[in-house]
This record gives structure tokens, sequence and C-alpha cells, in this order.
């Protein structure tokens, strides 16, 4: 995606670069937020549960923030805000994931053992 | 692949000499940053496939398992960063949230599922929040630079909708554990001084947004606007009761959601933005569905209006009217021999922990011959689909967990409409009473069938203060006590009967 803006980018050097990009992001989120929407209207209600909690662990993705602020050593006091960052999102991920599965392996049509 | 294992060796022993090692060929910085931004499209595009699977229960747990795979190319993708110089604190980190998060997810009784995903909420908005200071702080302390526009629009609404869902997350845990009351908090002026915060909250956004980032004041309205954003978390959620619940965690859901895109903009990174925009489409698409579902507006949501209406309770008049209480053995007779039987499960049933029973009285039916539904209506429990999750967990198969809508149309023929600890979602007076607060709320029509069996700990009104028309109804009988021993008693009835 990001290669997709830089290419567009280069082709509109001349044109101003301070909203280009920005814009750019937009776009992804507005689509990105479209097919969530689309996908997620067809999820059964039965399903909504382990729904959240998927979707919870994946936003666990700023994780990938946090581990930037974690380790780029720009001063203690980010180091340390990184560091809880990282810790509380990768309870989210970690958890999320396994709940969500411990979840959904519930879930079973007709016989049961 | 040889590289890319060794690479992943080298992360693991947390050395970024070695990492850098592998990276340090000629152009290794494209090179990096091309493998990373790989690493983001393929994340991005396995969480889609993540959800997309969650359409339908079989494939779900393969859908999970794909995403969570995404999550993992995410992280080796970003620990190559050039700009991570130290892996100790990331370790660490890593180690403690997935013991932590590990340790959770595997004890957790599954009642405690609503109090788990509000608390998830805010460790989400909390992580977010914290990068979104770390980033502010990193250019305007450290760097000593002006931050532009654009990335202190994003950070500040980063900041914002994170410190908010932060306490407001708290609180919903708070009350759905039961450490603060699970009734409304409300005083003179609420709404009115609810809004006066969110005004201020969104003034200082301006203000940060619009005074260039050099001045000491800066930071101070910065920090300034992050317990603002704190105080509107706790005072927006305190009004709101415990049946109102679903909505609140499906809002909150969208708000941690939206705070992780807002990160995604402040470090121009896709994966966020997309993964946030995600989780945000699903909250909003949650909440909607249960204001829907408990006949509130959008916008008494989006305002937090809500457990305001439970002030003007009681319309319906039960003077003069009695109940019919039946003992065990009666209700076990009935159960036992009828051919067709609805089960409305309600927050009682969570409450009682009885879905096990609840699951062996209907095994106990069924092998006599009988047809046991299940009617889940969208707000029952305390989240969206919190009844199913129960119930499955009890073994009951899910295509025995009907949908209202589906199920609706099927009570009249029902024998017995069982009713666990439900209230509200079985009141006819959402239908037949205009006067009544709850008035067109979509309910379980389970008046509808030829005979109701409520289960029922006493008399008191449910949780909104509304008398329910059901109990009075003379083809229904109640049976009180805890929904568990009751249903112990009727699984023993029942065999012999």
């Amino acid at each position: 995606m990001n290669s997709l803006a830089n290419g567009l980018l280069l082709a509109e050097e001349a044109t101003s670069h301070a909203l280009t990009v920005p814009f750019l992001r937009f776009y992804v989120f507005v689509l990105a937020g479209f097919v969530g929407y689309q996908i997620i209207t067809k999820v059964p209600a039965l399903l909504h549960t382990p729904l959240m909690s998927a979707t919870n662990a994946i936003s666990g993705i700023s994780l990938v923030g946090s581990l930037v602020a974690a380790g780029s050593q720009h001063s203690t006091y980010s180091t340390w805000l990184g560091f809880i960052a990282v810790t509380a999102a990768t309870i989210n991920v970690v958890g999320g994931f396994m709940i969500t599965d411990r979840m959904l392996k519930m879930f079973k049509r007709h016989e049961r053992k | 692949m040889n590289v890319a294992l060794e690479l992943v060796q080298a992360l693991v022993a947390a050395d970024p000499a070695a990492v850098d090692a592998h990276l340090a060929a000629p152009a290794a910085d494209g090179l990096r940053q091309l493998f990373i931004e790989a690493a983001y499209l393929t994340a991005s595009v396995l969480f889609i496939f993540g959800l997309r699977g969650l359409t339908t229960p079989d494939k779900a747990r393969r859908g999970m398992q794909l995403a969570a795979v995404g999550m993992l190319v995410a992280v080796i993708g970003t620990l190559i960063d050039q700009r991570i110089i130290d892996y100790t604190w990331i370790m660490v980190g890593l180690v403690l949230g997935s013991g932590i998060g590990a340790a959770i997810s595997i004890w957790m009784p599954m009642t405690a599922v609503p109090q788990r995903t509000a608390i998830s909420h805010a460790f989400g908005a909390l992580a977010a929040t914290l990068v979104g200071i770390a980033h502010y702080d990193q250019i305007t302390r450290v760097q000593g630079e002006v931050i532009d526009q654009v990335t202190m629009a994003a950070l500040g609404f980063e900041v914002m909708f994170g410190s908010l869902t932060i306490t407001g997350s708290l609180m919903a845990f708070g009350k759905l554990q039961e450490l603060l009351p699970g009734a409304p908090i409300t005083y003179k002026f609420q709404n009115a001084s609810n809004i006066g915060l969110f005004v201020v909250a969104v003034l200082l956004f301006v203000w940060l947004v619009v005074t260039p980032s050099d001045t000491a004041m800066h930071a101070v309205v910065f920090y300034l606007m992050v317990l603002v954003g704190l105080a509107v978390g706790v005072l927006i959620v305190i009004p709101i009761g415990g049946a109102d619940m679903p909505v609140v965690i499906s809002l909150l859901n969208s708000y941690a959601g939206l705070a992780s895109s807002a990160t995604g903009f402040a470090l121009g990174n896709n994966v966020l933005i997309i993964a946030g925009a995600l989780d945000g489409a699903s909250g909003f698409l949650l909440s909607i569905l249960m204001s829907k579902a408990m006949n509130r507006s959008f916008a008494n949501v989006l305002f937090g209006a809500f457990g305001g209406t439970t002030a003007t309770a009681a319309a319906t008049s039960t003077e003069g009217l009695t109940v019919r209480s039946v003992s065990v053995e009666d209700a076990a007779t009935q159960l036992a021999y009828a051919r067709n039987v609805i089960i409305v499960p309600g927050y009682g049933m969570a409450v009682a922990q009885a879905q096990h029973q609840v699951r062996e009285l209907a095994d106990l039916i069924e092998s006599r011959g009988g047809e046991v539904k299940f009617a889940i209506h969208p707000v029952a429990g305390r989240m969206p689909g919190h009844m199913n999750v129960l119930l499955a967990e009890a073994d009951v198969a899910y295509d025995k967990l009907v949908d209202m809508d589906e199920i609706n149309g099927e009570f009249p023929r029902a024998d017995v409409a069982l009713v666990i600890g439900a209230n509200d979602v079985v009141n006819p007076a959402a239908r037949n009473d205009p006067a009544s607060p709850i008035y067109g709320m979509p309910i379980l029509n389970a008046d509808q069938a030829q005979s109701v069996i409520v289960l029922k700990r006493s008399m008191n009104p449910g949780f909104a203060g509304i008398e329910n028309a059901l109990f009075y109804d003379p083809k229904c009988s109640l049976l009180f006590g805890d929904a568990k021993s009751s249903l112990t008693k009727l699984v023993a009835e029942v065999k012999t009967a």
C-alpha cells in the first residue's frame, strides 16, 4: 500500500506533499473501514462475542507502534511509556487470540462427543 | 528462507548487532523498508481473511489462526526497524504481556468474558495513548522540533480517544466485575456537565492543532487534554446501568479501534490504520445492532445519555394482579411431556452460572422425544453474543441457538417457553404499552407460547425497574429460586417423570 503511495507521490513530486500523504492514509482508512463493515455485517449474531475479542486482538497491532517507542532509546521517559505500551498491547494480542480460539473451539454443530 | 530464519533467531536472542549484520548489505535500508512494508501488507490481508472466517462458524478457528500469523509477521517485520536500537525492554514487555495474556485466557471462566472484553479495550487504548504521548514527547522535547498540524491532529485524536477509552473501559470493567455498583450513578446536571467537559476536551484539541508546539504552554495543554479525556471516560460510563452494557462495550470497542487507527495516522503506518479501521467498523456496527435491539436511537447512544430513560420506570400498573407460582414437580411434569420447548436464557442464567444445568435439562427433554430450541435476544446478557458463548461452553450445539427474528414465529407452536433469568427481553409491554419506557423494543414473543414457566429469583422488578406483564399472564407460572438449584431440581424430577 505504501509503495503505491510512494509511486503516486513520485508522480506528483512537483505538487504539494503536505496534504497528499495524509490524504492517501485517509483513503486507506476509509477503504479498510468499508471492507470491515461489509465483512462484519455477514458475521452471525452467534459469533458476536468471539468477533469482539478477535477485533480486539487485531487492534492490538498498536504493539507495532509500542515496539518502536520502547526500543528507539530517545529518552528514558519514552522507553518506559513504550515498555508499558508493549506489555499492554501484548496482553491484548496474546490473550485476545487465545481466548477467541478457546471460544470458537466450543461452537459445535449437532453431535456432542 | 535460511536468512529469514537466522534473522528471527537473532531477534529472539535480542541482539541488535546480529540483526543489523543480516541486513547490512548495500542498500540495506531500502531492503529493510521493503521487508517491513511487505510484512505489514501480509498482515493486513491476513487480518481481513481472519475476520472473513468469522462469517461461518466452521471456518472461524482457521481464519483466526491466519490472523494470528498475520500479527506475528507484523511484529517480526517491526523488530527489524532500524529505529529500534535496544531490545531489552521490548523483550521484557513481550514476555510479561504474553504471560499475563495467556494466563487470563486460560484460567478465566467463560462467564467473565464481558469483563475481560472491557478490560482489554482499556489495555488497547492504554497502548495507543502511551505511544501517542511518547511520540509527542520525542518530537517536541527530545528533538525540539515543531509538530506539523496534520501529525498533531492525529496525535490529539489518538490521545483523546485513547484516554477516554482507558477510563471508560475500566469503569465498565468495574461494573461488570461488581467492584462498582451496577446501577446508574446519577447526579444533578450530569448530562450538561458531561457535554461541557467534552466540549472543553475538543477545544483543547483544536488549540493544540492551531498553536505551534514550540512553547512550554503547548505541552501543558497536551497533558491537560489527556487528563480531561480520562475524566470524560469516567463520567460518561458511571451513569450507565448494567443492562445497557452491550451498547457501551461495543462503543468502547469502536473507540479503541479508532485510537489505534489514529496511532497509524500519526506514525504513518498503514497496518495500524487498517487494523484500527476494522476494529472501529466492527464496534460501530455492533453498537448500531445493540442500540436497535434496545430501541435506542444511535444519537442517544453516541452522546452517552442512556440510562436516563430508566428514571421514568413503572408504567404498566400491575396492582390487583397476582402471579401464579408453581412447584418444581408441576413444572417438571409440564416440561417432561412437552413436545416443543423454547428456552429463553437471560443474564440471570449467567449470574447463576446455570448453563450446564440448562443443557442437561434440554438433553433430558430431547431424550424423551421433545424438541428444544434456544431463543437468543441480541441484548440478552452483558455483551453481544454473551448467551451464545455460555451455551456453547455447556456443549449446546450452535444450530439450536436461534436468533430473535427467526424464532419469534415459532413461539405459538411451543408447548412451553422456559424463561431463565430474562426479564425485559420478554416483556410484552414493549409491544403493546406505549407508556412503557421499553415500548418499541423488539422482544422475544414468549407470551405467545402455549404456556410459560419463568425461573426467577424473586419478584423484585428487573434491572430497569419495569414491571413485566408476562408474569401476571394466566398461562404463566413462576418457579422461584436460584436458577442453578431450580434447574438441578427440575432435572432430577424430569428424570423420574
